[in-house]
């Protein structure tokens, strides 16, 4: 059966025998026993003030310039840059990051585009994790994917279609390489999922804030808060919030609640509607404010 | 095996369950579940609600009497020995779901879904559709049940079949096209799963076939092997044998799981899969997920899918909408991968070609999807023909749909009626060129004009 608690049992399990499998691999390799992005998450709470993880697809308008997009977000004040690896059938992304995905599959944008968006992100001094539907992954090979990433400099992936039920070969990888690994949690989650999923993280636990798919909203809603604080209650490792910010003063707003705030759709809406690298930058300044005054959480 | 073997009838007084999936959905290493986490409650909330509901009484006799009252059931099996003459002489059976209410097998499906959704207390379905078929299924059956509903169908799709999409709206239920991606079936579905993750709370996604996360591809299989349980019985009291074969064409699948599930323990009993071989699978502009696939992840679950170097999912073709899905069901990767089905593609024009062949020798106007069975038996009877034995082969097809939604297509390919205003059909490019000779039988209309008309 299905049942909430098995579901747990069964990730907690697969992720303990992932675990004991790599801390016999990790004897030759102490010096990073330490999640990158935890870390650029605690440097950020530090400051006082939250992280700001930033979205955008390689390969729009063309590999290049998705890449000085991604260094100008950094530039502008972005911790964290979520490079994303396009693909055809984009099941949690609104009209918005579609737009850009859809010409980037059609020229052929692939793996080896991303490694290079990954080593120039880390270059310009971010954190870079690679956000990514599981088929490209699976189809690139798990192992291979791991290590080319780990060379590049990548800090780890954000799954979003992949729950920790089915990520054996992908928790054994990613600890065999020491990269990190960020699942999501939804309002829909029950605690018991909550729980076993935030088991399986490793950096920060993605929260999809509100029920839907991506893309800027008016309001970022009540529903967030209360599921950072669901999360916050049976986990230690950061928990960042997406879907629908769009503005710094939306940033401010969950800063207040939330270890890191993560656009997408905004800075993809700045590519889209032509104002490049520089709208980019900008947007990133407005955001990086807003992430330094947190509003008090009520 | 040889082809005369005459299979014991055997008594069973329940169905024979298959071992798989597991309890979390796993047909062997296909299957399972690859969905945003927001989506796993929803899955384990149908999970468990269908297994409650598939052991209590009060459903079953529902259930039993829709079939029965509403849909028609049981379909008949109807011998047709004049198209058997193009089949090396074995006996072919066809089961009829092309006589069910709504023209195919499609309902079975969507009134256990539909009786599932009252269940759990929502008031609203969605459902993706290519040819329409399930879309007009799911739009009946909310029609009759209460249910608000709305339907997504590719932009390219709803032209293709204008019928269809005028059927649903008649029904009440809302067509929306969808104009991302390749505005197809596949992108249908990205879009259902989407309206379904943003309005999970009062919407239930009944979706069309074996495919898609656990626990679709079990559940729809259950629903639909009432095809095969109902065959095997007719077929034994018939012929007081089992078939050598059974065959049914596969898209996603769950008119072909509908109708193997009941042989699947039958080692004797041939189980057939035909894959759309649209222009030939070494054209790669096919719809064979299975022959000239690779296993990936697409929708939901891992499975044989169409795909390039970077895991990106490739556009497929056949002239049947019905077919035309990247995609397969992952009981059949499964079936496929331990030996026990075997699958086949049929191109669009040997197709066509047992499109045409049935209708002239039978009467029977089948569904281009099932027409891609038929071609499959006439290969296949042509193949046992010269094996030795008393008794011809006997073989069992599955005809899931008819095919008055195809006689657009179906009269463009062959040149019939007005040229000039006969729109592309399902499948069909508007640059798609019918292959010449493609209706072959002296039974069947003469195709000589269809490379002209394309």
């Amino acid at each position: 059966m299905t049942s909430e608690g098995d579901g747990g049992v069964s990730i907690a399990a697969s992720a303990a025998e992932a675990t004991d499998g790599v801390e016999r691999g990790a004897e030759r390799d102490r010096s990073r026993a330490v999640s990158r992005l935890q870390e650029a998450i605690d440097e950020a709470k530090a400051e006082g003030r939250a992280a700001l993880v930033a979205y955008l697809p390689v390969g729009y308008p063309d590999v290049d310039a998705s890449i000085a997009a991604m260094v100008a977000a950094v530039e502008g004040g972005a911790d964290v840059v979520e490079v994303g690896v396009p693909y055809s059938d984009p099941g949690m992304d609104g009209p918005v990051i579609q737009q850009a995905v859809d010409p980037a599959v059609r020229a052929g944008v692939g793996m080896r585009d991303v490694l290079r968006a990954v080593e120039a992100v880390a270059a310009a001094g971010a954190t870079a994790v690679v956000m990514s539907y599981w088929n490209p992954i699976e189809r690139y090979g798990v192992d291979r994917f791991a290590a080319d990433l780990a060379a590049a400099g990548g800090a780890g992936a954000i799954t979003p279609d992949l729950i920790p039920d089915e990520a054996a070969a992908w928790l054994a990888a990613s600890e065999a390489h020491d990269l990190d690994r960020v699942f999501l949690v939804a309002p829909s989650s029950t605690d018991a999922r909550l729980a076993a999923t935030a088991r399986a993280c490793r950096g920060f636990v993605y929260a999809a804030s509100t029920m839907g798919v991506t893309g800027t909203r008016a309001a970022v809603g009540d529903a967030a808060e209360e599921l950072v604080a669901r999360t916050r209650a049976v986990t230690d490792v950061p928990v960042c919030v997406g879907l629908g910010v769009s503005n710094g003063d939306q940033a401010a707003e969950v800063a207040g609640f939330a270890d890191g705030v993560i656009v997408g759709s905004a800075y993809v809406r700045e590519l889209l509607e032509g104002r490049g690298a520089d709208g980019v930058r900008r947007l990133s300044e407005d955001l990086a404010a807003g992430v330094r005054r947190p509003v008090a959480a009520q | 095996m040889t082809t005369s073997a005459v299979h014991p009838p055997e008594e069973r007084l329940e169905p024979a369950q298959p071992s798989w999936p597991d309890a979390t959905g796993h047909f062997g290493v296909f299957g399972g579940r690859f969905v945003p986490e927001a989506l796993v409650a929803a899955l384990d909330e149908l999970t468990e609600a269908y297994r409650a509901m598939r052991a209590d009484p009060a459903f079953i006799e529902e259930f039993a009497a829709l079939h029965r009252d509403y849909t028609g059931r049981p379909s008949p099996i109807t011998e047709v020995p004049r198209f058997a003459e193009h089949a090396g002489g074995a006996r072919v059976w066809l089961k009829r779901e092309d006589l069910n209410h709504t023209g195919s097998h499609k309902i079975n499906n969507v009134l256990g879904q539909a009786l599932l959704t009252k269940r759990i207390g929502k008031q609203r379905v969605i459902a993706e559709t290519g040819a329409g078929q399930h879309g007009v299924a799911t739009a009946t059956a909310a029609a009759l049940m209460g249910l608000s509903c709305t339907i997504y169908m590719g932009e390219e799709d709803t032209r293709r079949q204008a019928l269809n999409v005028a059927r649903m709206r008649l029904l009440g239920a809302e067509v929306v096209p969808v104009t991302t991606g390749s505005r197809t079936l596949k992108d249908a579905i990205n879009e259902a799963f989407r309206d379904w993750v943003t309005n999970v709370g009062t919407t239930n996604y009944v979706f069309g076939t074996v495919a898609g996360p656990h626990p679709f591809p079990e559940m729809v299989r259950d629903f639909q092997r009432v095809i095969g349980d109902e065959a095997r019985a007719q077929v034994l009291e018939r012929t007081g044998r089992l078939p050598d074969a059974v065959l049914a064409c596969v898209g996603g699948g769950s008119n072909a799981i509908g109708i193997f599930t009941a042989f699947v323990p039958d080692d004797g009993v041939r189980l057939i899969g035909l894959e759309a071989g649209g222009d030939g699978v070494g054209t790669g502009r096919h719809a064979a997920s299975i022959t000239g696939g690779t296993p990936g992840v697409l929708h939901g679950a891992r499975s044989y899918l169409l795909q390039d170097e970077n895991g990106q999912t490739t556009e497929s073709h056949s002239i049947s909408a019905g077919l035309d899905y990247p995609g397969v069901g992952p009981e059949h990767s499964h079936l496929h991968d331990i030996g026990r089905a075997e699958y086949r593609p049929v191109t669009d024009a040997e197709a066509m070609e047992a499109f045409a062949l049935l209708c002239r020798t039978e009467g029977i106007i089948p569904a281009i999807e099932s027409a891609h069975a038929l071609a499959g038996v006439v290969k296949l009877g042509q193949e046992l023909a010269g094996r030795a034995g008393d008794e011809p082969p006997l073989l069992l097809v599955n005809l899931s749909g008819r095919g008055d939604k195809d006689v657009e297509t179906a009269s463009r390919w062959f040149g019939l009626g007005d040229r000039e205003h006969v729109e592309p059909g399902a499948g069909m490019d508007t640059d798609q060129q019918p292959t010449e000779g493609a209706v072959t039988s002296g039974d069947a209309v003469a195709g000589q004009d269809a490379g002209e008309s394309a």
